[in-house]
């Protein structure tokens, strides 16, 4: 192990003194530290993109409770990411409304344009792409969110010009490799 | 119609901020009640208002409250008011619209509620999705700090309130207040046994009120201008205005505040524009993805509580979802079952395993596998996962009264697809098994 991968390894075990920090402005409106897991657990994915297990067990061990318990909460919901995501998290609404304007054929769009499914990165690490739960913005089905931006009325020809600096490597050709 | 909840928000929907809150009568609310009336009082005046929760359930607001113990009957500690902002319901926008356009017609309906049932610190549970509607409640929160109508000793009153914006780590199941409580407490949001009611014993095992974001932002208004002005905004037999919506296929989607009672073939036709051309209006749900169908005969129902109840329904958010004569009624279910059986949070069986069970049967009628036992199966289903009591909370219940009503009105729809083995829609032709609900959790 070289002393840059030494590094990375002691930055996931450990807290950042900033992390702590923020976990501790938490701490003080809850009567027992497992209370502000899940704010601990955001804070740690602000900084570090996602919770890898070693930054699951920092927490927990903050927190002074177990990892498994920890990890109880954080598989729950569906916000904190237990894998690594990329720069951008493509929240995408498949739920009533936006599935009557027809977002099954958006969705198929983005798959092929950025060659992700569900649950997968884009091989330039910029797009993940997630199903969510209704975005609330109905009246302007189909919607989905890349980062923190909410996009409406979502045809192809928007995504086309959303994702245009976006090239993905021919899969068909890995495949024949 | 007179604009209560939306009156500051205009066509181009900016933002009111502080000044101008208070310029059209902001705070006028809170300003009467901490100079004259009494925590009672304020709850009295809600209850003689009748006003009944927004999120969905209908329960009325001033009953809600006056099940927390007051003064000498409480024990010594905080007490909790939460304004349930985790707008996730399937079809429902409306809550998004008051939080981005109006903060502060929020942030004072949660300050008199605190006062009524003497709270001293608050919580917006809101869905960590709403990026733009949390940060514009933190900055009203700012100002409201900076111009003392929060924080200690309220505007001199000597009632004083903390009050925190926390954006949820997301899941459905945290809209049902105990599972909100839950997730406010850092756990997983599965929702506790009642009783104890939250009300007795909620936050932190302490008095607390959990109230729907629209619910909240009446309440300056009622105690502004009295029960009884209240009652007569309604045009039938329920009080106040309310925000309907309508989604779906039409030509004017959209979110609008209109007079409780206001007939759904009004909302539809004038509002919403009626269906887009070439469609016809097949059926909708009344009010979100979990409460029944109603057909066109209902049309001239008034959007009451009690009138959607008796048609078979429930008016929930008052936000429609419409089906099209050229969508699938069959595939519509399916992809309500999948979010309900997707957001199940496991904690009982008949949710846990029955829901994706529903799921398996709808797919395989979807893509013409299904066989005319699979109709007795999804029966049994409704019979027995939608009866209150066999399950932990009311989310599997809710996620088959779309089921059961559409079994009801759309039998030939089913019916086509086993006896055709495949779906007779032309839309939607992306086919559902592709789409597989893989998320990035362990």
């Amino acid at each position: 192990m070289n002393d840059a991968q030494m590094i990375q390894t002691d930055l996931g075990t450990v807290l950042t003194r900033e992390e702590i920090r923020q976990i501790d402005t938490e701490l003080a409106h809850v009567p027992y530290k497992a209370g502000a897991a899940i704010d601990a657990l955001k804070i740690v994915q602000t900084q570090r993109g996602w919770v890898s297990d070693e930054s699951l067990r920092a927490i927990a061990k903050h927190l002074e409770m177990s990892a498994e318990e920890l990890d109880g909460v954080a598989t729950f919901y569906n916000l904190i990411y237990r894998r690594p995501v990329g720069e951008k998290v493509i929240l995408f609404c498949d739920s009533v409304s936006c599935w009557i304007c027809g977002c099954d054929g958006i969705k198929a769009k983005i798959s092929a344009k950025l060659g992700v499914d569900y649950g997968e990165t884009t091989t330039d690490n910029q797009y993940t792409l997630l199903p969510v739960p209704c975005l609330g913005a109905c009246d302007r089905a189909p919607v989905m969110m890349v980062g923190d931006d909410l996009i409406t009325h979502l045809d192809e020809a928007k995504i086309d010009q959303l994702f245009s600096d976006v090239t993905v490597e021919d899969s068909a050709s890995e495949g024949e490799q | 119609m007179e604009k209560v909840l939306t009156r500051n928000i205009g066509p181009e929907q900016t933002p009111t901020d502080l000044k101008a809150y208070e310029a059209n009568g902001g705070y006028q609310g809170l300003r009467k009640a901490l100079r004259e009336l009494s925590p009672k009082d304020c709850q009295t005046v809600i209850s003689d208002s009748n006003l009944r929760g927004r999120g969905g359930a209908g329960f009325p607001t001033g009953m809600k409250w006056s099940f927390v113990p007051m003064g000498d009957s409480c024990t010594p500690g905080h007490k909790y008011l939460v304004c349930n902002a985790d707008e996730m319901e399937p079809g429902a926008f409306k809550d998004r619209l008051l939080m981005e356009c109006d903060p502060h017609q929020l942030i004072e309906g949660m300050i008199l509620a605190a006062y009524t049932i003497g709270a001293d610190v608050s919580y917006v549970f809101i869905r960590g999705e709403y990026v733009v509607a949390i940060e514009r409640l933190r900055g009203a929160l700012a100002e409201c700090y900076a111009s003392g109508l929060l924080g200690e000793n309220i505007l001199g009153s000597g009632f004083s309130l903390e009050m925190h914006v926390h954006p949820s780590a997301g899941r459905y199941i945290c809209g049902e207040e105990t599972a909100l409580i839950n997730a406010l407490e850092g756990k997983r949001a599965n929702p506790r046994a009642k009783p104890p009611f939250p009300q007795v014993s909620g936050l932190w095992g302490r008095p607390t009120i959990v109230n729907n974001v629209e619910t909240l932002c009446n309440i300056p208004h009622i105690i502004d201008r009295g029960a009884d002005w209240y009652k007569t905004l309604g045009r039938g037999e329920d009080s106040g205005t309310k925000m309907f919506g309508v989604s779906g296929r039409v030509k004017n989607p959209g979110c609008w505040e209109l007079p409780m009672g206001t007939p759904i073939r009004e909302i539809l036709e004038v509002y919403a524009g009626g269906m887009q051309d070439g469609l016809q209006l097949r059926g909708f749900l009344p009010g979100g993805g979990s409460t029944d169908f109603l057909v066109p005969e209902h049309l001239d129902l008034a959007m009451d509580y009690n009138v959607i109840g008796k048609a078979g329904s429930r008016m929930g958010t008052g936000t429609l979802i419409i089906l099209d004569d050229q969508t699938c009624p069959v595939g519509m279910v399916l992809n309500l079952i999948r979010f309900f059986a997707h957001e199940s949070c496991g904690f009982c069986t008949p949710c846990r395993e029955g829901l994706p069970w529903t799921r398996q049967v709808l797919q395989d009628i979807e893509d013409g596998r299904g066989q005319l036992e699979d109709l007795e199966t999804l029966a049994y289903q409704v019979k027995y996962i939608g009866a209150m009591g066999n399950t932990h909370c009311a989310l599997a219940p809710g996620a088959m009264e779309p089921l059961q009503s559409a079994l009801k009105y759309f039998r030939d729809d089913f019916d086509r697809h086993i006896s055709g083995g495949c779906c007779p829609y032309e839309s939607h032709k992306v086919h559902q098994h592709q789409h597989q609900q893989i998320g990035t959790g362990a």
